[in-house]
């Protein structure tokens, strides 16, 4: 790529692409800002001139701020543990030889698959119904009180929902990883008295840092703005309200587009804010 | 200490014998060498004395104790590998140190021996430093270091010298043969480069398909391999092995000749031929002979820069009292 009618040439070929990526983000991220500093009410009376900074006070204000970063956070780290750990296990167990693999594995991905919204409601109406749903079954089998989920354990109902779709992704690069470690090493362990809970911990664990950090960064774009689990199965109600809920809520509930932009310029700083600092760790563990 | 017996030894995998049953012992203090051309077994039958491979029948015994279904760590011995299969994450120091941490020694006893292995291997300028960082070479001397600091009864080397360039492997097995004259432990060493097992060696295992051609010492071979295929295994350039009417004057199926025991003569001599390919080293010449009126191409080594070149006639005399003599099926006739 050496001489200068090729860039050029290139730099001309990339554009449309370039300008078409820039729009698409800028746009919005134009608007939300313009709308964050009106007062903007489209059922009340429509754009009625600038707000200043009110719409980012109130917001941060309100009561229901503080709870909805809580069960970000909460969602958030929970599924990350949930799905390294459980991810990190799944990939070594997928790596033994075993009859029947290539099945086995495709069917560990299938979850990753099915629709965000499709499996919430398989979730919501197959698995954690009170009266109808296989958990209650299970329960009333043993005799037990059948849990109502969505209600009386909202949040861990909902981590376990989002786990059950992203430990897929999290298995997927943790297995590759696994793969990719030279055997020879694990040899030379063994050789050098390591029992298998040490190979573990001493060579398998370090090779997958790369990987696992990997998995949090992608992980915790995505987590940030989970949704359609959370419309489709409480509503935001019974403590489950996160921040990019709250944000629909103001927008779409409230009819207050002002002060839901202000809350969507908080998310973007803040998904920002967690982007570099996850950024410098990945830079750190590539060499 | 460190004495290996393997007797009736069988490997299978699946329905595939790679190791028939095979009888081995290699005394204290021994530098062995298995050698043999790739997929032959040698590999494997280090890693069946390893414990990384459980063994299908037979018995191992090491010091005259069974050691069968001992587990690796707990054999004594110790491993270089081919990759040198070192701890990425792990400064050279921690590698070294990690079989001691693991056997749980003290920390102080561990400073001590890491700091005698990084003296012995030279390896003090570099041992904060990553793997990462070091040369093939530095890698290699650490693979050694870990392998020396647990004083293990045996050394086991996996075509150790395989990644190195020419030049470093000359260096360093001179370095390993030092280190076994200093240490004077046993070291099985597996490679299928017949030139480090012939300068190397106290002993050699010559293996085909799993089977021992023959066991020996380097000269031994040389000398007086049992069959064809060790004549033709060990020695470089290749012992020429001649079929045919040649042969049958000597009471024979094949005879076999060094390059460097035919003599290359101005006129007469029994076999004259055309020069192909002439390799000029310096000290030595190479030449590939055709149309010599036997069935096979003739390889010879003069000594010194013989200045015939592709195309010439040339007149070779073959020192008879230094012709092997095999039988039909190859095996040597005395």
């Amino acid at each position: 790529m050496a001489t200068k009618a090729s860039r050029s040439a290139a730099r001309l070929m990339m554009a449309p692409a370039v300008i078409l990526l820039l729009g698409w983000m800028l746009v919005p991220l134009i608007m939300t800002l313009w709308f964050s500093f009106r007062v903007y009410l489209p059922l009340r009376g429509g754009d009625q001139g600038w707000a200043g900074f009110d719409n980012y006070i109130r917001f941060v204000t309100s009561s229901a701020f503080w709870p909805s970063v809580q069960t970000t956070l909460i969602i958030v780290l929970g599924v990350l543990a949930i799905t390294v750990i459980f991810g990190i296990l799944l990939a070594l167990l997928l790596d033994q030889p075993m009859w029947g693999q290539g099945v086995v594995r495709i069917l560990v991905i299938a979850p990753f698959f099915v629709m965000p919204t499709v499996s919430a409601l398989v979730w919501k109406n197959m698995f954690m119904d009170p009266v109808n749903g296989l958990f209650a079954h299970l329960w009333r089998f043993f005799g037990a009180e059948p849990v109502s989920w969505l209600s009386d354990a909202s949040l861990p109902a909902i981590v376990m929902i989002v786990s059950w779709q992203w430990l897929p992704f999290a298995t997927l690069i943790l297995l590759t990883a696994v793969q990719s470690l030279d055997s020879e090493q694990l040899e030379a362990a063994e050789m050098d008295g390591a029992p298998i809970v040490k190979r573990f911990w001493f060579i398998v664990l370090p090779h997958l840092s790369r990987a696992i950090t990997i998995v949090i960064l992608i992980q915790t774009i995505f987590l940030l703005a989970i949704f359609a689990e959370i419309f489709v199965t409480t509503g935001g109600a019974f403590g489950t309200r996160t921040l990019s809920y709250l944000i629909f809520q103001r927008v779409l509930e409230s009819q207050n587009v002002g002060l839901g932009s202000a809350g969507g310029v908080y998310a973007i700083i803040l998904a920002n804010i967690v982007a570099i600092f996850l950024m410098r760790i990945v830079g750190k563990n590539l060499d | 200490m460190g004495q290996i017996q393997l007797k009736q030894v069988t490997k299978s995998f699946g329905d595939v014998q790679v190791i028939p049953p095979l009888d081995l012992t290699i005394e204290d203090g021994e530098f062995t060498v298995f050698v043999g051309p790739s997929g032959c077994g040698k590999s494997t039958l280090l890693r069946l004395i390893a414990g990384l491979e459980d063994i299908t029948t037979g018995h191992i015994e090491i010091d005259g104790k069974d050691a069968t279904d001992l587990v690796p760590a707990k054999r004594g011995l110790a491993m270089v590998f081919q990759s040198y299969a070192l701890y990425p994450h792990m400064s050279v120091r921690k590698n070294i140190a990690f079989p001691l941490r693991m056997a749980k020694m003290d920390p102080a006893e561990i400073d001590r021996r890491v700091n005698a292995a990084a003296e012995v291997l030279n390896l003090a300028d570099y041992i904060d430093r990553r793997p990462g960082q070091l040369s093939g070479g530095q890698r290699q001397r650490v693979a050694i270091g870990r392998a020396i600091v647990r004083e293990p009864s045996a050394f086991l080397f996996d075509e150790p010298l395989s990644n190195l360039d020419a030049a470093l492997r000359v260096g360093m097995r001179m370095e390993i043969s030092e280190l076994h004259k200093k240490l004077a432990t046993t070291m099985i060493y597996v490679t299928h480069d017949q030139v480090e097992a012939m300068t190397m060696a106290d002993k050699i295992v010559v293996l085909q398909a799993g089977v021992i051609e023959q066991v020996g010492s380097p000269l031994e071979l040389y000398r007086a391999p049992r069959n064809t295929f060790v004549a033709g295994f060990i020695g470089s350039p290749k012992m020429n092995l001649i079929t045919g009417d040649e042969a049958a004057k000597h009471n024979a199926t094949t005879i076999g000749i060094r390059p460097e025991h035919i003599d290359v003569v101005e006129s007469g001599g029994a076999w004259t031929g055309t020069v192909g390919v002439a390799e000029h080293l310096g000290s030595d010449t190479f030449f590939h002979i055709h149309n010599t009126g036997l069935a096979e191409m003739l390889t010879v080594r003069a000594i010194g820069d013989v200045s015939l070149r592709h195309g010439d006639t040339i007149h070779l005399n073959p020192r008879t009292e230094e012709m092997h003599r095999f039988d039909a099926d190859g095996l040597r006739i005395a």
